[in-house]
């Protein structure tokens, strides 16, 4: 495959990308990576030259085979996709028709195309194989919604697999998935690719995912190029800031290290600045940054980035500072302690016997893959599910379990921070508006002081006090999420529960989440229950953690002790699946 | 950028919007200011019966000799200020008892749903007609009646978008804070609505036009010697093959009203799939 000069644009004529222009060989697989709104699916879907409505190809050309796809009719373009071009979107879920039965999407993808006639049923077990799927009539005859995500995501692959494209476009395939599911899709990915010679793009925020799985990488930030080279010379030998700061912003299950996050988000097509358009983020950033546009300059063979400070960036570093792990804090009386919680949905146990203290000033992590119960276990603490068996006892008292049997003052003192920041913002509420709810609900200050309140619980979790009148949609994801523990922490809560709350965020985004709630535990004291499915994260955030299998709580103890000489096989398995950025 | 303020923003740009807001405007005018600028009364005879289009009486006469154009210039107002009041009021109905069976669920959903479900197995028109007749064509009677006909489709439009907005995280960040369920409600979930409502409402108004004017057709509208749009139809018709406009004349106010509003519904359920679309992706 190979792209040049390629340039989408909106209506209004305003680049979303441009000057896009890379090669990828059979059998090798390009990491795309950057920020949301970087223009990295922009690209992907252009590469089957399909845009969003509103936007438009205006130049630029996009060979596979020989075959500039971009000057083909529509009715070309529909036979090349699928059959040479294929592309596994983000979410399988929304890509599979929920209404049809596994065996005929497959059949489908054969059908549309005339291919394999006669022998289909023989390829969809092959390809079925292929991804490690079962074939039989009993798992063919089943719907979508009867799969998990990993498996739909596999078929999704499978379908993009089947028809032996030359070359496939992965959008964040990976990214609603647990680090276990997410090492399968990965090395099926890796292996289809090599056994079939096929040229792949694979699109993610996440360079450890790109570290694991490709052989070159391309960065892109506000719709261009900055960095692109072989994957040891970007992600061990990165020239450009933005790379750089991008892989301090990861966190590494090997050693704790401070996270940084890259202050503002990618500007949107319009708003971006005059000359090189990250030098309103870059710690380098001067004088000539603002006038001249820096072009992808070569570094090495196959190796580029376009900045005008190539000079000083050779020595900068992409190593994040490594921090002293955290050890167990001694204190005498837990605030949170769950003796033996039980909780089941009908038949299926859900929680089986789980006991955990958390003192005061503590992060504990609560780490298992989805279906490991850590999500029943927050919500039965924060009061959202009633435990059938055991006890929760809080600041010594036992915690009456649902949310409206409780106090206000035991409300005020537990509070949840939800994985999505994109749901838990009322839509039609300014920030302003959303956070004076808990001060009038648990009547913080007097009356005048709201203003105040709502500003200093802003400071707070870093954002400024001018976005009070903003609403969540004019805010980016980290932004959001900010905002929702700005929320949490008006009523100076004792306990803060997290579930998964970076999970839909960028790594720069989470970076700096991450070192803001460690902020509160080391300087306010605050208890938080951090559940995740990442260990890197763990080992960054938590004191201790504790590891759920299916409900059972199989090992706990200090963050970095269960994660250098884990004891149980489970935890040894789930290091082993988390991506990390390594030669 | 948010809210309903830019919604209707929003919708300005819709061509359907633009042309439905014009004919809207126009069948309002002719309702409001008619009385005043009729030529003649209302019970004026100014010809024999029937009679076609005259340089005194241009849209002609009805089947009592009164004027046709004085008759719909002044024979509006009912209609129109009754079915924007009955859509008014099955939405007051409908979105309350739909917000409350669609947060609350279990008891209260089932026994609100139900007993819709009664209602709803009555034609509107029958409901309307069988206690019009019993208590008399009472104006306010007649709104209360359509709006308590059309309010079970509303409460079901409405429980069905407050059960999807009540999944949301935001509704349980509000009820983790101990928020009492009636403000949940009121300030987290309805404003959520209501671009969906407004579109809700116009449709409503639509169907209320339809129910108001059929029963005046009936002759169940309120009795007065004005007449009404849904009154002239009934009357001039037996003239339709010698003397057409006496019935054209209603029915073209009429349905303006009615296609306006369709009309200006349309355009806002574009924009707010616009609106929503870009949301999502």
């Amino acid at each position: 495959m190979t792209v040049r000069d390629l340039r989408v644009e909106l209506r209004s004529g305003e680049d979303v990308v441009d000057q896009i222009g890379f090669d990828v060989a059979p059998g090798e697989i390009l990491g795309v990576v950057g920020e949301s709104g970087s223009g990295k699916t922009t690209v992907g879907t252009a590469l089957l030259g399909h845009t969003r409505s509103g936007a438009e190809i205006t130049s630029g050309s996009v060979e596979i085979e020989g075959t500039d796809i971009l000057r083909l009719d529509p009715r070309q373009l529909s036979g090349m996709r699928g059959r040479v071009v294929t592309y596994v979107p983000q979410d399988p879920a929304s890509a599979l028709n929920p209404a049809l039965r596994i065996g005929s999407q497959l059949r489908e993808v054969m059908r549309v195309h005339d291919a394999y006639s006669g022998e289909r049923d023989a390829r969809i077990e092959q390809i079925l194989a292929d991804v490690r799927l079962p074939s039989d009539r009993d798992f063919l005859r089943r719907y979508p919604h009867e799969l998990s995500g990993g498996q739909q995501q596999r078929v999704a692959i499978a379908m993009a697999f089947m028809l032996q494209p030359t070359a496939i476009v992965l959008d964040e395939p990976t990214t609603g998935l647990d680090v276990t599911t997410q090492a399968h899709v990965l090395e099926t990915v890796r292996r289809l690719c090599a056994e079939h010679q096929v040229a792949a793009i694979y699109i993610t925020h996440d360079l450890a995912v790109v570290s694991a799985l490709a052989q070159r990488v391309m960065v892109m930030y506000a719709g261009r190029i900055v960095e692109i080279g072989d994957r040891e010379q970007v992600l061990f030998e990165p020239r450009h800031p933005y790379t750089q700061q991008l892989l301090r912003a990861i966190p590494s299950v090997k050693e704790r290290t401070r996270l940084d996050l890259i202050p503002g988000a990618a500007p949107s097509p319009g708003h971006r600045p005059s000359g090189c358009s990250y030098r309103t983020r870059c710690p380098l950033a001067a004088e000539g940054c603002a006038e001249i546009t820096p072009g992808l300059e070569g570094i090495g063979p196959a190796h580029a980035a376009a900045c005008l400070r190539l000079e000083e960036t050779k020595a900068g570093t992409y190593k994040a500072p490594t921090l002293p792990d955290l050890t167990e804090v001694e204190s005498p009386a837990p605030l949170v302690s769950l003796e033996s919680v039980e909780f089941a949905y009908g038949d299926n146990q859900v929680l089986d016997s789980v006991s955990l203290d958390v003192h005061q000033a503590e992060c504990v992590a609560v780490v298992g893959e989805s279906g490991s119960g850590k999500t029943t276990l927050s919500r039965i603490l924060a009061g959202l599910l009633a435990p059938a068996a055991g006890q929760v006892r809080f600041d010594g008292e036992a915690l009456p379990s649902t949310a409206r049997s409780r106090s206000p003052e035991l409300l005020k003192s537990i509070q949840y921070v939800f994985q999505n920041p994109y749901g838990s913002l009322n839509p039609r509420k300014s920030v302003g508006e959303i956070l004076s709810l808990p001060v009038a609900q648990f009547g913080i200050g007097s009356r005048g002081q709201t203003r105040d309140i709502v500003a200093a619980a802003l400071d707070e979790v870093g954002l400024s006090e001018d976005m009070i009148d903003n609403y969540p949609q004019e805010l980016s994801g980290g932004e959001r999420q900010r905002v929702a523990i700005a929320r949490a922490l008006v009523g100076q809560p004792k306990l803060l529960i997290c579930d998964e709350v970076t999970s839909a965020l960028d790594v720069s985004a989470q970076a700096g989440i991450v070192s803001l709630l460690r902020k509160l535990v080391d300087e306010s004291g605050l208890a938080i229950i951090f559940v995740t499915h990442d260990l890197a994260l763990v080992r960054s955030i938590a004191d201790r953690c504790a590891v759920l299998e299916k409900g059972t709580m199989v090992e706990t103890g200090a963050s970095s002790l269960v994660i250098d000489h884990p004891s149980h096989r489970y935890t040894r398995e789930l290091i082993a699946d988390t991506p990390v950025v390594n030669r | 950028m948010t809210g309903s303020t830019s919604l209707l923003a929003r919708s300005w740009k819709q061509k359907q919007t633009k042309i439905g807001t014009a004919i809207i405007l126009v069948v309002l005018f002719i309702a409001i200011a008619g009385p005043w600028l009729a030529p003649y009364s209302a019970t004026e005879f100014v010809g024999p019966p029937f009679t076609g289009s005259t340089s005194a009486a241009p849209l002609g006469t009805d089947v009592l000799g009164h004027d046709v154009l004085s008759r719909t210039l002044r024979g509006g107002l009912f209609v129109v200020w009754s079915s924007i009041a009955a859509a008014i009021v099955a939405m007051l109905i409908g979105v309350t008892l739909g917000l409350l069976a669609g947060y609350r669920g279990g008891f209260t959903d089932g026994l609100t749903m139900r007993g819709f479900d009664i209602v709803l197995a009555f034609p509107q028109l029958i409901l309307v007609l069988i206690f019009v007749s019993l208590i008399g064509p009472k104006a306010w009677l007649i709104v209360l009646l359509t709006g308590i006909a059309l309010s079970p489709g509303v409460a079901r439009v409405t429980r069905g978008l407050t059960q999807e907005v009540a999944q949301r995280d935001f509704v349980r960040a509000a009820e983790l804070m101990g928020m009492s369920r009636r403000r949940i409600l009121w300030s987290e979930i309805l404003p959520n609505l209501s671009s969906a409502l407004l579109v809700e409402f116009t449709t409503r108004m639509i169907w209320a036009i339809g129910v108001i004017a059929s029963l005046a057709f009936l002759g169940l509208g309120p009795t007065s010697d004005v007449g009404n749009w849904g009154l002239m139809i009934n009357e001039n018709r037996v003239g339709l093959p010698i003397q057409p406009l006496g019935v054209i004349a209603p029915v073209v106010v009429m349905a303006g009203f009615a296609v306006g509003t369709g009309l200006i519904a349309e355009g806002i359920s574009r924009s707010m799939a616009r609106i929503e679309g870009a949301r999502t992706s």
